[in-house]
């Protein structure tokens, strides 16, 4: 038998494995469970499984996918190395600028992206979807890329090995695991889209998302909703089990080093690259800039008129709450999002990390499991609460706490992608010397590595945050008008008529970036390496 | 390094924890289930409060097919009281499935849009979907202003329409359903013209409004959009002119009903609210506050909407069964010829 890991004993992990799990169970698994089955009882799943346009659907939600997917690792690539390969200024500034478009609301992006390209159609989507995710590729990639060691590069070269040559040869190949991995987030996140491709394509170009909202909000046809949601979690769980066999590759040991050993300045045709990184990051500016234009002007010329309005109610009082009190629900409910899935993520990678130094089997489909949430219909979770919740005590359905609960929901996997790595890349050694000196297994990890894992739980706290401030799905499904955060504030003023709304909404999505650039720049001052989404 | 970590997750809570604040405060509580489009002044809200002791929760559930269709979902568990927001698109649906409870309010007006004698759904607030025009875009290009459906059909309103999708916007619907009354079986042709005429297929309102139409600060290429009978009341200009005029003849009803949930927790009070609804207070507050017309018959509009957007005076209808039988057909039809 292998030597036991110096960790928590057995019942002390399923204690704490039963906190996350039970979050999952009651708050995910159930409400999806029962939605689906009232779908599956009304009958007629096979049916709708058998029509063409049921299998267009999925084809156009796996092309669209894998366009933007390929199109953001295209772009993400130089930017990872800008940032990891040179030391030139303004980085910091850059790896500030390509997080923002992960918050912006998709209604936003969505009109952006219809200005910017009237008759784009299929294009359109690839490039909002692309958008969103670029920061992901780039900031995965460069995650790695800091820290592969520069020597074998060398080598090649020294051998005579043109820069292209040993890119494709030493440098791609041990990129590949990041790539992979993110280019698995990245398609899940384009698949379950939903904004932008409801604006940009309308009714002609649905993908699997936007026809499970269409069928279950507007038709109430849980059946058909039913059979469509089977499908995308087909396709999910597909892209997940890629992500984790990319990722198991990436663990085999690369010989890591320092930043400072591998960033240079640019030579030669590196330029090039540095180049195309820079382009590519004022291309992500483009739509970021649109909105912020669009917020200042007005019928009679430039105007700060949308950002006074934002101490109040919109024209005529199109909003319940003030601007500045949805920026304090933003603010409060990101928060307590955060720091339940920070304690949930925390949890969840401590017993996958045990389980895992203990050769347990089957932890990839825990690991699996903890994803799931990213890759469900918002609408049928939320449609979910409606059919189960009222059986708890105080019929959480309508309750301001569900907001948060469900933001923890799709920030708790991105705390654990960040936590996971860190977990796991602490020695072995390290721990068994702590044991043997005495220390028992929660010394252990008070000791070796919480202070080691300290900083990117800060990292995974500020990411959590910034996804939270972001999150529209689930919470303009949640949100009650006196609990409305910034997001759906900004929807719902776009959503009325009169000049003054829609500057103020402008307005909102300025302040939504600067109070996300100032978040991350904060943690960027910390810097940690970001994890392997 | 550690304490650093503690110091940074403290501010966080300190800067808005709101975890176990979710207190109820004591009173009566009565849980309004509605769509997202609903609004109403604090001072009205608040003056019932007084009067009544009652407290109005107020939950918006999407727009008024998603409200339907949670309603139906939840009814042996219901989500609120009192519902506010079932158009004559959807209340069939509900009405098939027994959410209601009947409850009849004494005041001159609603009656005129009941859908059937049981007195489950009162008419709260009609808005008429209409399309608006910009004039002074129309005038830069020598064009006349449209005054009805057909006009849009000929040569020198070719791409100049600019509307909603019947598929994913209750604006676009209803328009597809005002053809529909206008036209009866020839409402396919009606539409083969429009599609050849150039018009525009947008997802939602605020595309087709905020960015497509020029008469929105958007200032969009289109200067004819489908939009709502009030909507020129918010596009003033510095004289309090509109600068943007419905086209009357153009119009379908939308009516929004409220009524009392089946197995209502609070089926008193929830009584209380369904009067207040119907209001004097409530129904002279409705036009500014949802861009829609009261039902009561004895509540004056606002001067701003007696200049700009009077309540069209014959709009058309089609009777809710019609709408429930035919609706999910209708737009695959509808789909069939203009995205086809």
């Amino acid at each position: 038998m292998a030597r036991h890991s110096p960790g928590l004993k057995p019942r002390g992990l399923a204690l704490i494995a039963l906190v996350p799990l039970g979050f999952l169970a009651v708050f995910f698994v159930w409400p999806v469970v029962a939605i689906l089955r009232l779908g599956l009882d009304e009958g007629g799943v096979l049916a709708t499984l058998g029509t063409a346009e049921v299998w267009r659907l999925v084809g156009f939600t796996v092309a669209q996918a894998a366009g933007a997917t390929a199109v953001a690792v295209v772009a993400g690539l130089p930017v990872a190395f800008l940032l990891a390969r040179t030391n030139l200024p303004g980085l910091g500034l850059i790896r500030v600028i390509i997080l923002v478009p992960f918050v912006l609301p998709s209604v936003v992006v969505g009109l952006a992206f219809r200005t910017l390209l009237p008759d784009g159609g299929v294009w359109a989507i690839v490039l909002a979807n692309a958008f969103f995710n670029v920061a992901v590729v780039a900031r995965t990639v460069a995650g790695l890329w800091t820290h592969l060691d520069r020597r074998a590069e060398d080598a090649a070269r020294a051998l005579g090995a043109s820069r292209l040559r040993t890119f494709t040869n030493v440098t791609l190949p041990a990129l590949a695991p990041a790539i992979g991995s993110a280019a698995a987030v990245v398609f899940l996140f384009c698949a379950t889209s939903f904004g932008v491709v409801l604006i940009l394509g309308g009714a002609r170009l649905r993908t699997l998302e936007t026809e499970i909202y269409l069928r279950t909000v507007e038709l109430l046809d849980l059946s058909g909703a039913a059979a469509l949601s089977l499908l995308q979690l087909g396709a999910v769980l597909a892209a997940l089990s890629i992500g984790a066999i990319m990722r198991r590759r990436r663990e085999t040991a690369l010989r890591l080093r320092g930043k400072a050993e591998s960033a240079r300045r640019p030579a030669g045709g590196e330029w090039a690259v540095v180049v195309l990184a820079v382009l590519v990051v004022v291309l992500l500016l483009v739509p970021i800039v649109s909105l912020v234009v669009r917020s200042l002007s007005t019928a009679d010329g430039w105007r700060l008129d949308g950002y006074r309005a934002l101490t109040g109610f919109g024209y005529e009082g199109s909003l319940e709450i003030s601007g500045l009190d949805a920026v304090r629900n933003s603010l409060a409910a990101a928060t307590d999002a955060t720091l339940i899935a920070v304690t949930l993520g925390t949890m969840a990678s401590v017993v996958l990390v045990s389980l895992a130094r203990n050769k347990v089997r089957y932890v990839e489909v825990i690991d699996t499991a903890f994803m799931l949430p990213l890759g469900v219909s918002a609408v049928t979770v939320g449609f979910g609460y409606l059919v189960t919740l009222d059986l708890l005590p105080g019929d959480l359905r309508t309750s301001a706490a569900l907001v948060p609960l469900a933001q923890a929901l799709v920030v708790t996997p991105l705390v654990i992608r960040i936590m996971l790595p860190v977990l796991r890349s602490i020695d072995e050694r390290l721990r068994q010397a702590a044991a043997s000196l005495g220390a028992s297994p929660w010394r252990v990890w008070r000791e070796v590595d919480v202070p080691m894992a300290g900083r990117s739980l800060l990292t995974a706290a500020a990411f959590g945050y910034v996804v939270a401030l972001g999150e529209f799905g689930a919470t303009s499904f949640l949100a009650r008008p006196d609990t409305a955060t910034l997001p759906v504030a900004i929807a719902r003023l776009i959503s009325r008529p009169g000049e003054l709304n829609n500057q103020m909404a402008y307005a909102a999505c300025t302040l939504l970036v600067l109070v996300t650039v100032a978040v991350v720049a904060i943690v960027e001052r910390v810097r940690v390496p970001v994890g392997e989404f | 390094m550690r304490f650093r970590v503690l110091t940074v997750v403290l501010a966080m809570a300190l800067a808005g924890c709101s975890v176990g604040t979710t207190s109820d405060d004591q009173g009566k509580r009565v849980v309004l289930v509605t769509h997202d489009s609903f609004a109403m002044s604090k001072d009205v809200l608040a003056a019932f409060t007084r009067k009544t002791g009652i407290t109005i929760d107020v939950r918006k559930l999407g727009d008024a097919g998603a409200l339907t269709n949670q309603l139906v979902l939840t009814k042996g568990s219901p989500i609120g009281d009192v519902a506010f927001g079932v158009d004559n698109t959807f209340a069939s649906r509900a009405l098939d499935e027994d959410v209601f409870v009947p409850y009849q309010v004494e005041v001159n007006g609603p009656a005129e849009y009941n859908i059937d004698n049981t007195n489950r759904l009162t008419a709260v607030d009609l808005g008429d979907v209409c399309l608006n025009v910009d004039p002074a875009a129309l005038s830069a290009k020598g064009v006349p202003e449209p005054t009805s459906y057909a006009d849009l059909t000929k040569p020198e309103y070719k791409d100049l329409l600019v509307m909603e999708d019947p598929a994913t916007s209750s604006p676009g619907l209803a328009y597809l359903l005002g053809t529909i009354a206008k036209f009866g079986d020839g409402w396919q042709d009606y539409w083969r013209a429009l599609k050849a005429n150039g018009v525009q297929v947008v997802s939602g309102w605020e595309e087709a409004y905020t960015q497509a139409f020029s008469g929105s600060s958007g200032k969009g290429p289109r200067p004819i959009v489908v939009s709502y009978a009030s909507s020129p009341s918010a596009e003033l200009d510095d004289k309090g002119n509109p600068r943007t005029k419905a086209v009357l003849d153009t119009c379908f009803r939308q009516v929004e009903y409220a009524g009392i949930l089946n197995n209502a927790k609070h089926p008193e009070d929830a009584e209380k609210v369904m009067d207040f609804l119907l209001s004097a207070e409530f129904q002279s507050q409705v036009p500014e506050q949802m861009y829609v017309y009261p039902t009561r018959k004895d509540v004056t509009l606002p001067e701003a909407w007696q200049k700009a957007a009077p309540l069209p005076t014959a709009p058309a209808e089609l009777p809710a069964k019609d709408i429930q039988q035919n609706r999910e057909r209708w737009i695959s039809e509808w789909r069939g010829i203009v995205q086809g």
